[in-house]
């Protein structure tokens, strides 16, 4: 039997009881009739709610300019002002004696153990830098944001002391904590990887006469299938222009460890290759120069795959494998790497033999 | 590699739309933001230009290397001579400047090269005219410690007193009539050094010397209501007869045998600490630190007494920076000077409006360290602000004008006793102009307890409040209605102006004289500007 009582509402009344139990201010109000109304109208988003609190929190005298952001006349064009960060940023504190001293602090008690725990790299070819004086470029291969950690921790010390990464400007300078990071824990300065900027090239050079060795990867970026990528002439740009020789490195297995994509790492074994110093001749074309540098780094990566006699032979004969891979595209190219490496996820077994293709 | 540094912003005219925040404006010892009706023109200065890198070898240089037909100072001094060094009173510039003062770097400047040359008998005078006496403190800020306690105890450093009988002397006459009364000591000196601070356009030229060292009856010809009537406007030396006839009585000085240096410097409009950085920003552009400031300092501000608020703006110095020295002949120099004028403060403007809107600040030059009355409320918005233009002014002929500020009924009784007087006597029977001067102006000029006090204490002279209502007097003439907003009802009814609570109320009683659709332009000033009216 229906009861002829009238259906109450949950929310009535309920103005008074909150008044009478918490005595809060904000319960002064009819709150339930607000509740109703916001119930009939449905949900709210987020910026609704904001609204609704700040207009129920803050009194009038504190809504609006100047106590929120100024809005911005429309018939006032925008100016933009000059960014701080990217190419912008200024680097040239971190190189200071205190930033320095900072930095060597973090690489020798925070970078080089978490690389050697993470990536057990195996530094080959150090007998090849034997009485170079800084200072010099390191050109290496690039797969991986490992890459600079690793190349910065394999340098010897009387290099490393005074290194300097040329970091992506878009990647490593995009936000200030990044770039303050950046520049004090791995000494590195801005360039910009997507067009030719004078700033960038002009601040490298100064880094160089000033008498710091740079860490630069010429492909601009790391590759996105393992294979390398075209390796552009900015290094051997600063090395005609400045006389300073660059030293090819060779880098193996951080596209295992730290491939592009993850930011988590695994561990893995990788290895690092330094060649010959390559001294810049006389006028020399800094686009002939880098492929001198590109030359150099298959020949050191020839060597790991084989040995240096054999890659000293394929070099001879002109028949030193690419850097980027075979001429062909799609699934092959990345399966021709796998080669390469084990097929397993992990790089610790030993590089499987295959014939194919 | 740091930013390239932006460089100084022209003036800006803004069109106020529905996204345009609301307006600071002056109110006094305190700020009103008010949100303007859509189409409103807000003028905004230009920002400050670069100042000189090393003002004191600009100084050097400028001695060494005078303008027009003159020869560098070292070759005007001469051992047993007669020097005196005249500078600009406590006026200029405003609000004053943080230390060193330009004065002091320059009169230091001139002082070295006498002392090298050997010129014993110097004298330095505080070109006040009729204004007050400076003060020990004032005097040391403006000429520095060195030079005061090197010239002041033998009362060697003083102020001007136009009313000396054995200090003034009369140098003739213009071909017009009007008598040049001069300082004594600086005509029978064999070089007088004229030490400026140019403010505005106003400044400078032969004014500092015809009025900054005259008397009552010198002043009288050029300060007088048919004079400024003429000069539209005063700012404009082409377009002033009020220019016109100190540049005549120049002509009687130099004729009568006085040597002039003139030295003039211009300065930027970097008027305010950066404490206070919000009052020469576009309130669009204020970050969250401005925004922070200006709350701290409005909210602070109104729950302080009057007189606390004055103490602390009145202590504020400008960091104004020198833009430019210029030395030797009087109209060559100020040639240049108003070109650095101009180029700092002129915002080119198109056309007129039927309402002007202004907010009056704390200080204007007659109230340095003192009260500002409600006469020099008056003086500060119809004399000075309203004046600021070149052509045309702002406002039409029978236009409104709408000033901001709280026109308190209070005078500082030692600095502004005449003021009281008119105040209460003249300004009860009649605000025109003409009238008041026939009626009263001489009685308060000759008034010998207004003239001890100009020369004994620290008063203004008798007949200043009348200089200060002449001022505003082309204003008067030219504006329909003048109302202020926020200002005490019975100062401004005594004024003879309209008082108004909210701005929204003063642009409605705007309309019964131009209109129900009136076309509106404020000024956001200080810092100071000037408008080329086209």
């Amino acid at each position: 039997m229906a009861s002829d009582k009238p259906t109450r509402s949950p929310l009535e009344g309920l103005s008074e009881r909150l008044r009478e139990r918490v005595g809060h201010p904000l319960f002064g109000t009819d709150i339930e009739s607000s509740l109703q109304a916001l119930l009939r109208r449905g949900p709210l988003n987020a910026g609704e709610i904001g609204s609704a609190a700040k207009r129920r929190l803050l009194p009038q005298a504190f809504r609006g300019f100047p106590f929120t952001q100024p809005t911005w006349p429309s018939g006032v064009s925008r100016e933009l002002e000059r960014s701080t960060l990217g190419t912008n940023f200024e680097t040239e504190w971190s190189r200071d004696p205190w930033a320095a001293a900072v930095r060597a602090g973090i690489v020798e008690t925070i970078v080089r153990p978490g690389v050697t725990a993470i990536a057990r790299p195996t530094i080959k070819g150090l007998d090849r830098l034997d009485g170079v004086v800084g200072p010099v470029i390191f050109a290496g291969n690039h797969h991986s944001h490992l890459d600079s950690f690793l190349m910065l921790t394999a340098i010897p010390m009387v290099f490393r002391r005074k290194a300097v990464i040329v970091a992506g400007a878009d990647y490593w300078f995009d936000k200030r904590w990044k770039s303050v990071l950046s520049a004090l824990c791995l000494g590195a300065i801005p360039i910009e990887r997507k067009r030719v900027s004078r700033d960038s090239s002009d601040l490298a050079i100064k880094v160089l006469r000033d008498g710091h060795n740079l860490i630069i990867f010429p492909e601009g970026g790391r590759s996105n299938d393992g294979w390398a990528g075209e390796f552009k002439p900015g290094a051997a740009f600063l090395s005609t222009r400045t006389g300073v020789p660059i030293v090819p490195v060779h880098l193996f297995g951080t596209d295992v460890v730290l491939p592009k994509g993850t930011n988590i790492p695994k561990r893995g074994h990788t290895t690092v290759t330094f060649g010959l110093p390559i001294v810049p001749s006389e006028g020399e074309d800094p686009r002939k120069m880098s492929v001198r540098v590109e030359t150099a780094i298959a020949q050191l990566a020839d060597e790991h795959r084989s040995d240096w006699w054999t890659a000293k032979r394929n070099a001879a004969k002109g028949e030193t494998p690419s850097l980027q891979g075979p001429q062909t595209t799609g699934w092959r190219k990345a399966w021709t790497k796998t080669a390469e490496r084990p097929l397993a996820s992990s790089t610790n077994a030993e590089p499987s033999k295959r014939s194919w293709p | 590699m740091s930013a390239p540094k932006r460089g100084p912003r022209p003036g800006f005219v803004l069109d106020v739309d529905r996204s345009t925040p609301p307006t600071l404006m002056w109110h006094g010892e305190g700020f009103r933001l008010e949100r303007m009706p859509v189409g409103t023109r807000v003028i905004y200065a230009p920002e400050p230009i670069d100042p000189i890198e090393d003002p004191r070898a600009a100084i050097r240089d400028a001695l060494a290397n005078p303008v027009g037909d003159s020869q560098p100072l070292q070759s005007l001094l001469f051992s047993g001579m007669k020097l005196t060094i005249a500078f600009d009173d406590i006026s200029l510039p405003l609000p004053p400047m943080e230390r060193p003062d330009i004065r002091q770097m320059i009169i230091e400047e001139v002082l070295d090269v006498a002392a090298t040359v050997g010129v014993d008998d110097v004298e330095l005078i505080a070109a006040l005219a009729l204004h007050r006496r400076m003060t020990e403190d004032e005097l040391r800020h403006a000429v520095g410690d060195r030079v005061y306690d090197a010239f002041a105890p033998t009362g060697k450093l003083y102020n001007h007193d136009a009313e000396d009988p054995d200090g003034m002397v009369f140098l003739g006459e213009t071909k017009h009539g009007e008598q040049v009364q001069f300082s004594k000591r600086a005509a029978e000196s064999d070089l007088l050094v004229y030490v400026n601070i140019n403010l505005v356009a106003m400044n400078g030229g032969w004014k500092s010397t015809a009025t900054g060292l005259a008397g009552y009856s010198g002043i009288r010809h050029h300060h007088n209501v048919e004079t400024l009537r003429a000069s539209k406007s005063i700012m404009d030396k082409d377009r002033s007869k009020f220019h016109d006839i100190n540049w005549r009585m120049g002509k009687v000085i130099r004729e009568a045998g006085v040597k002039i240096f003139q030295i003039e410097s211009t300065i930027n409009n970097d008027a305010f600490p950066s404490a206070m950085n919000f009052l020469q920003k576009r309130e669009w552009e204020w970050t969250a630190r401005d925004r922070a400031s200006f709350i701290a300092v409005s909210k602070t501000l109104d729950r302080l007494p009057a007189r606390t608020k004055r103490g602390i703006f009145h202590a504020t110095k400008a960091p104004h920076k020198m833009t430019s020295v210029q030395a030797g002949e009087v109209e060559a120099v100020h040639e240049l000077t108003i070109a650095q004028v101009h180029k700092q403060q002129l915002v080119h403007v198109e056309g007129q409006t039927d309402i002007l809107t202004m907010g009056l600040p704390y200080i204007g030059p007659y109230n340095v360290n003192s009260i500002m009355n409600p006469v020099l409320v008056m003086c500060l918005g119809l004399g000075y602000f309203f004046n600021l233009y070149r052509k045309k002014p702002l406002v039409r002929e029978g236009g409104v004008l709408i000033m901001s500020h709280p026109t308190p009924w209070e005078f500082h009784p030692v600095h502004h006793p005449s003021y009281i007087d008119f105040f209460e006597q003249v300004l009860s029977e009649t605000t025109d102009p003409i009238e008041m001067e026939k009626r009263f102006e001489k009685s308060f000029a000759e008034d010998e307890w207004y003239r001890h006090l100009y020369r004994t204490s620290y008063a203004y002279h008798g007949v200043h409040p009348f200089y200060m209502w002449y001022w505003g007097s082309h204003a008067l003439q030219h504006l329909g209605k003048v109302i202020i907003v926020g200002g005490d009802p019975r100062s401004v009814k005594r004024l003879g102006f309209t008082p108004a609570s909210t701005m929204r109320d003063a642009l409605e009683m705007a309309s019964d004289v131009v209109g129900s659709n009136p076309t509106i332009t404020h000024i956001h000033n200080p810092p100071i500007f000037m408008c080329e009216v086209d």
